[in-house]
């Protein structure tokens, strides 16, 4: 019984004596219905458990947008404590001195460019592998697929190599290029088990009518496929928005994305002991993407965890 | 459909496949054929050595360390990850008070607690391992000034600065920001489970634990299992390597304590120019990679469910 070994019970968080009491009454009263106790005890201790968590989650994140507003002496020497006043300085020292309206600059054109690439050249192959039967088409799918599981560290030694060698080695197209090679497993794995869902009939019908393949493709088949296209565009925005290992790598110069903008600003910060500036910069590059999932929270949701779900 | 179709698969095949073949296939094929040559990157001069490089590998400390701790995380990361999301994923779904009828009810305020639970997921790693680190800090940090201020002052670890915690520290941070991600994603599968099992279940007296065992469980094994894969994949991949990367000092340290298989890859090819042996260090990444991926199929393998 495999089912037995893995679940929860093991988990350090789960005390013994909060789970017995939940479990025997629920047993007594499991026939009837309407308010009992069982509910209760069990509401309560899962009220309990999920708000540590909530604040386990929610805290260092306040701390952080806190402290951003705090000057250096307080920062060390009274972590809990309130800011004495606002000191917005943190902020503007950080946006121009500490770089980081460039960092956001760099990282908004390469991601833009790479999502938009991601995006045409993955539904290109993904329609044509899901609608289409010719020799290999198989084999190509799972050279695609196959890219998810493999550990990108080792390709990215020869291709280190390979990239200063076509000279796009610290270029903003280098990196860009990188980025949209990495990211067409999923989105062609996502795509082409979303194409395989649409209604050939209207393509069929479309083709009838004297469009070309390639017409049909853009001016029927990519607009039903938006649903598709929007979860996954997420999926990718987020993966390359916060990408760190392909930047460390590639693009390693004097330019760099916002990921390496902020290790780069600890570590140099670090030593000169401007905290404020750091976290004020730590808190910049967060609150834009937290504002971001707040107001389109379900889309996220649905674009990240679509892929899982299948 | 026949007219021009092979014309426009090749016309629509080409680019995307001919970038990733470039930046993605052919690099994997190189890396596999340096890890038997002596190439140290900074020449292009190089030859072949057969299995030097493999027998070195043998017969190095750091290599089998960074093994070690690879195999932690993709062991103990998931199943802690997972175990914490299946839990609260199940408070969320059913340990709400009973409301008139039902036999099981979501918690008051579940949609507020996913939102909450999901807000690291959409954060980078950097800015998630930038922010421990100064959580972490021993003097003027988060976690040492809470320590004090209840008591505890005498147990203050440097965290990341001490071999015994520092890479635990490092894993307690990669479960902070992936477990909601499964807390949401487990929660839209009970979701998705009819409320009619869980009736008649408790019908016949069982009780809600059991519940958990005997249909929550088994009716989300697919989901567990993919979600399995993908956290073995992070914890051997791009996020351990970030994590480590940014937290430890050294970065690795203390003494390699938190060093892990994609860190050791960076670290042989791009300070120690070393090329050739990293791609061996590498190789021996994929082969767990693969392993891993096998072994969860072949144990998660079972009869599908269908409801």
């Amino acid at each position: 019984m495999k089912t037995t070994d893995t679940p929860p019970p093991a988990d350090p968080k789960t005390d013994a004596a909060g789970r017995i009491p939940g479990q025997r009454v629920g047993e007594q009263d499991a026939p009837d219905s309407g308010k009992s106790i069982s509910g209760s005890t069990l509401n309560v201790f899962s009220h309990g458990v999920l708000i540590i968590w909530a604040i386990m989650v929610v805290l260092p994140l306040l701390w952080a947008v806190m402290t951003s507003f705090k000057d250096d002496n307080s920062i060390l020497s009274t972590p809990w404590a309130l800011p004495d006043k606002l000191h917005f300085e943190n902020w503007s020292r950080a946006w121009s001195s500490a770089h980081m309206s460039e960092y956001f600059l760099n990282t908004i054109i390469v991601v833009g460019f790479s999502l938009v690439g991601t995006l045409v050249l993955g539904s290109m192959a993904a329609y044509v592998l899901a609608r289409f039967e010719f020799p290999g088409n198989r084999f190509i799918y799972f050279l695609f697929v196959g890219g998810m599981s493999f550990p990108i560290m080792l390709a990215l030694v020869p291709l280190f190599y390979v990239m200063n060698n076509m000279q796009l080695l610290n270029t903003i197209p280098g990196l860009i290029l990188a980025y949209i090679a990495y990211s067409l497993p999923f989105t062609v794995f996502f795509l082409t088990s979303f194409f395989r869902t649409l209604p050939s009939s209207i393509a069929e019908a479309a083709f009838v009518d004297g469009a070309s393949h390639t017409r049909t493709f853009f001016q029927i088949m990519l607009p039903m496929a938006k649903p598709g296209l929007i979860s996954v565009g997420i999926f990718n925005f987020l993966g390359q928005w916060n990408q760190y290992m392909l930047p460390t790598v590639l693009f390693n110069g004097d330019k760099k994305v916002l990921a390496q903008g902020l290790v780069e600003l600890a570590t140099s910060q670090g030593y000169k002991g401007d905290y404020s500036g750091l976290f004020a910069g730590l808190v910049m590059a967060m609150l834009p993407i937290l504002a971001a999932y707040i107001i389109f929270q379900r889309q996220v949701v649905q674009g990240l965890t679509a892929g899982a779900l299948k | 459909m026949q007219h021009g179709k092979y014309r426009f698969i090749v016309g629509f095949l080409v680019a995307p496949l001919a970038l990733y073949a470039i930046f993605v296939i052919w690099p994997f094929i190189q890396s596999i054929y340096y890890s038997f040559t002596d190439w140290t990157g900074l020449s292009p001069d190089f030859k072949m050595v057969g299995f030097d490089n493999y027998t070195r590998l043998l017969h190095d400390d750091i290599f089998w360390k960074s093994l070690q701790h690879s195999v932690i995380f993709v062991v103990l990361l998931p199943l802690v990850t997972l175990s914490l999301a299946l839990f609260f994923a199940f408070m969320l779904n059913v340990g709400g008070r009973r409301r008139k009828g039902a036999a099981v009810a979501g918690v008051r305020g579940s949609g507020f607690y996913k939102i909450a639970y999901f807000f690291p997921q959409v954060l980078s790693v950097t800015i998630v391992a930038l922010l421990f680190r100064f959580i972490y800090n021993p003097s003027g940090g988060l976690l040492n000034s809470a320590l004090d201020a209840i008591g505890l002052g005498s147990f203050q670890p440097q965290w990341l600065g001490d071999p015994t915690w520092a890479l635990w520290a490092v894993m307690a941070v990669l479960v902070w920001s992936t477990v909601g991600f499964f807390v949401v994603l487990f929660s839209a599968g009970m979701a998705s489970i009819p409320k009619d099992f869980y009736e008649a279940a408790l019908l016949d007296g069982a009780s809600r634990i059991t519940t958990f065992f005997k249909i929550t469980l088994p009716l989300l094994w697919d989901t567990i299992q993919s979600g399995w894969v993908y956290m073995g994949i992070l914890a051997l991949g791009a996020e351990a390597f970030s994590a480590v990367n940014i937290m430890t000092v050294g970065p690795g340290g203390p003494d390699y304590s938190t060093t892990v298989l994609p860190l050791y890859v960076y670290q042989s090819a791009f300070r120690d120019a070393n090329a050739a042996y990293a791609t061996t260090i590498g190789v021996a990444l994929l082969i767990v990679t693969l392993l891993f991926a096998a072994i969860v199929m072949r144990l998660g393998r079972r009869d599908r469910l269908e409801y």
